[in-house]
């Protein structure tokens, strides 16, 4: 047959590894979930508890959302003044940790790997510390958030500074612009609204961390969500709940109105 | 002069942009700093703090490993266990939702703005708030951590994977259903062999803040290497906290650490 002209149908590529890999993950998981006794039959058989408990949820507590509002504004300032902080401070890591900006390389490798490092902290972590440090008060949340906000907003915006245009800062150097003015009129001017756009999503952010931060002592919300839990007031921490997800959906939208007009 | 009028009068509109825009920040500001009683910082602070300092640098080594009871390597392996059947949970709902809420997959809007809406409740639910919930079902521990984690990261995981499903190429798909595969068939060998690479992108990027979510779990009871934390920075014992934090700090950079490498050989 002329079919055979070019010699034999070249086989199929074996499957082999990939089903091994399949399996392979399939073991971990297995493994995984041996070892935290994650049995699907205790959850089928408590399931009951969980409809009690969704039961006891109803109707909300809608009484409790002004007694917690005071609360809820603290919440707010503590993200407002985290973020504030956190940026401030992040400008001087981010340039430090930009490759085209200080050509001094073991200095941007040295922040690099200590920003990583800061980023690996959860913000529950740091808000436990602080807690310990400065007692039980928003200023534990914002230092926390503050710290938290680092790590999110320098790693944002220096990728962003690896990524502008080279021709102003050339042109620059040319007519010999010295370091400072370099950065002042050929980064800044380009990563600006990037910048202002991950301050927003790191405030978006701060905002759902803040109102979990009183677990742990550190002010705000979540003070009310452990009283309510001990007392086991379901109805409250529902209305807590609704609270939480009304003032994040409005700090959301009206943060990505802000950053849809920047970018 | 007739030239440099609309100049002009854009620049005087966007100085006055500019006004409201900066009073607003500072009334905003005003508003904040008011609003927080600074009590001064209290006088247990700086030793603490040293407290702390010292137990960074002096870590308590005897914590890593001990043959009976909790130790840190136990903390750590339970930690990563919530975090990969977690993360496997996500999946098993994240990706029917997904592929529901991916608005060129559905012939009507109706059907794909419904899966969004899914997917935003549940992305606004907290996973701490999840495993307080969880914690009442199944009780304190890993268990109940895993659970919440799970459930948790539905939301972001199924936007994920819509967004990387909305962005494919639809031309396999149109040429399976040109030759006569059914629904099912221009799933399986038109849309899935498209998405798997971002769909795993996204998932490893998922498991990175999985790690991180499950090392604090425990501190409100929900297992994983964050219960000996929590029980170590109420007692006070600042070293077994240095060397807790050291051991999470270093599984969760090695975690990030083959995830991203994982990730830049896929895409």
């Amino acid at each position: 047959m002329d079919t055979k002209l070019n010699g034999p149908v070249p086989s199929k590529p074996s499957r082999w590894s990939f089903y091994l890999f399949l399996i392979g993950i399939f073991i971990i998981v297995l493994i995984s979930a041996i070892y935290i006794d994650a049995n699907p039959f205790t959850f089928f058989r408590n399931s009951e508890n969980m409809f009690d408990l969704i039961g006891s949820m109803f109707p909300p507590a809608w009484s409790y959302i002004a007694t917690t509002t005071p609360a809820m504004l603290d919440t707010i300032r503590m993200a407002l003044l985290g973020t504030t902080f956190g940026m401030i401070l992040s400008i001087p890591i981010m340039f430090l940790c930009a490759r085209n900006i200080f050509r001094i390389r073991w200095l941007v490798e040295a922040s690099r790997i200590g920003l990583n490092i800061l980023r690996t902290i959860p913000d529950l972590l740091l808000a436990a510390i602080f807690a310990a440090i400065l007692g039980f008060s928003p200023i534990a949340g914002i230092v926390a958030l503050s710290i938290f906000s680092i790590g999110i907003i320098a790693k944002l915006s220096f990728e962003a500074i690896e990524n502008i245009d080279n021709g102003p800062l050339e042109s620059m150097t040319a007519v010999g612009a010295n370091k400072l003015q370099w950065i002042a009129f050929g980064v800044v001017p380009q990563i600006l609204p990037h910048f202002v756009s991950y301050v927003l999503y790191t405030f978006e952010i701060n905002i759902r961390a803040a109102a979990i931060l009183g677990l742990v002592g550190a002010g705000g919300i979540g003070l009310y969500y452990d009283r309510a839990l001990g007392f086991f007031a379901y109805d409250q921490v529902l209305a807590l709940i609704l609270y939480t997800l009304v003032v994040v959906i409005l700090i959301d939208l009206i943060s990505l109105k802000i950053r849809e007009k920047l970018l | 002069m007739n030239q440099s009028d609309p100049l002009k009068k854009a620049r005087r509109k966007r100085r006055w942009k500019f006004t409201t825009l900066f009073i607003i920040l500072i009334a905003l500001y005003i508003w904040a700093f008011s609003g927080i009683e600074f009590r001064g910082i209290q006088e247990t602070a700086w030793p603490v703090t040293k407290n702390i300092i010292h137990g960074f640098i002096s870590p308590d080594l005897s914590f890593i490993y001990s043959p009976d009871g909790e130790d840190l390597i136990r903390g750590l392996l339970e930690t990563l266990a919530i975090a990969v059947v977690g993360i496997m949970l996500s999946i098993i709902f994240a990706i029917p939702i997904g592929l529901w809420a991916a608005k060129n997959l559905s012939s009507t809007s109706l059907i794909s703005q419904s899966g969004k809406g899914i997917l935003s409740f549940f992305r606004t639910m907290p996973d701490i708030i999840l495993a307080l919930l969880f914690i009442k079902v199944v009780g304190p521990g890993a268990y109940a951590g895993m659970l919440a984690l799970g459930i948790g990261a539905i939301g972001m995981l199924g936007k994920l994977y819509a967004e990387e499903v909305e962005a494919m190429d639809e031309g396999p798909v149109e040429s399976i259903a040109a030759v006569g595969g059914n629904k099912l068939q221009q799933l399986a060998f038109g849309v899935i062999p498209q998405v798997l690479p971002g769909f795993i992108s996204a998932t490893l990027y998922r498991f990175e803040i999985n790690m991180r979510s499950a090392a604090t779990l425990g501190l409100i009871g929900a297992g994983g290497i964050g219960t000996p934390l929590i029980f170590a920075i109420q007692g006070r014992s600042w070293d077994r906290v240095g060397i807790i934090i050291i051991g999470i700090v270093i599984v969760v950079l090695i975690v990030d650490l083959i995830s991203s490498a994982l990730r830049k050989r896929i895409v």
